[in-house]
């Protein structure tokens, strides 16, 4: 008798329970503020903008993010859930090859991120992603 | 003023006139966010690098407005088109009023 192989399928079933993304009403103010000081309360469109951030971070210290807006004059990031929000702002200048920004940025938990371009015809786009910060779920 | 503070940039040697390129940077800086404590309950007060610039043969390419949020040693990058042969300048403003700069020539060819 000969025993046959059994393969064992180790299930990846896991449910990831997603946390109600309601921010603080004191960092929602904070955002707004920086969002009216950037645009002068004109309207925001969203489109015409990508923000490119891992959909999980492991180290909330260093977490790449790539934003790029054909058009835009200047772009501002924002973390909607730090305790300063700002990020930082690219001013393109006339040398300026795509209107693109490449960095690394700090975040103190799981949040969205948010970016505001400022375009040349003087209009504003944003998009935003949410960022989970904590290792945890499945495998963690 | 911060010690150790070394600019590093990485720039192609040569290009297309015209030809857009990437262009990384990055700065040995620790950015204190100003948010944190040390052992003693007190806050650590903010030191960070500000701004940062990129400008070619005098014209500017980028002007970054940097905030707490940004990581330990800056990282940036971006593109730029280079129409001539020369140079770019790059300038970081710290919170104490230090600038670091350095400089990357780049050919035609």
């Amino acid at each position: 008798m000969t025993l046959s192989r059994r393969d064992f399928v180790i299930g990846a079933g896991c449910g990831v329970a997603f946390a109600s993304m309601t921010s603080l009403p004191a960092y929602a103010s904070l955002v707004e503020d920086s969002i009216a000081a950037f645009t002068g309360g004109a309207d925001v469109v969203s489109g015409d903008i990508v923000l490119d951030a891992p959909e999980i971070a492991e180290n909330g210290n260093t977490v790449p993010i790539e934003v790029s807006a054909p058009g835009a004059a200047s772009i501002m990031l924002l973390a909607t859930g730090n305790p300063v929000p700002a990020v930082a702002t690219f001013n393109f200048g006339p040398l300026s090859g795509s209107r693109s920004g490449n960095t690394r940025i700090r975040l103190i938990k799981t949040q969205e991120v948010m970016a505001i371009a400022k375009m040349e015809d003087g209009s504003f786009r944003s998009a935003q992603t949410t960022v989970k910060v904590t290792i945890g779920g499945c495998g963690g | 003023m911060a010690k150790n503070v070394k600019p590093r940039v990485k720039v192609p040697k040569s290009a297309a006139a015209g030809e857009t390129i990437t262009v990384k940077t990055m700065i040995s800086h620790k950015m204190e966010s100003g948010q944190r404590k040390d052992s003693d309950g007190n806050k650590i007060p903010r030191s960070i690098i500000n701004r940062f610039t990129c400008d070619f043969n005098g014209q500017n390419v980028i002007d970054v407005t940097l905030e707490p949020a940004i990581s330990t040693n800056p990282y940036l990058q971006f593109d730029a088109v280079v129409p001539e042969a020369g140079e770019f300048k790059f300038t970081w403003y710290d919170d104490d009023g230090s600038v670091y700069d350095t400089s990357k020539k780049i050919a035609i060819g």
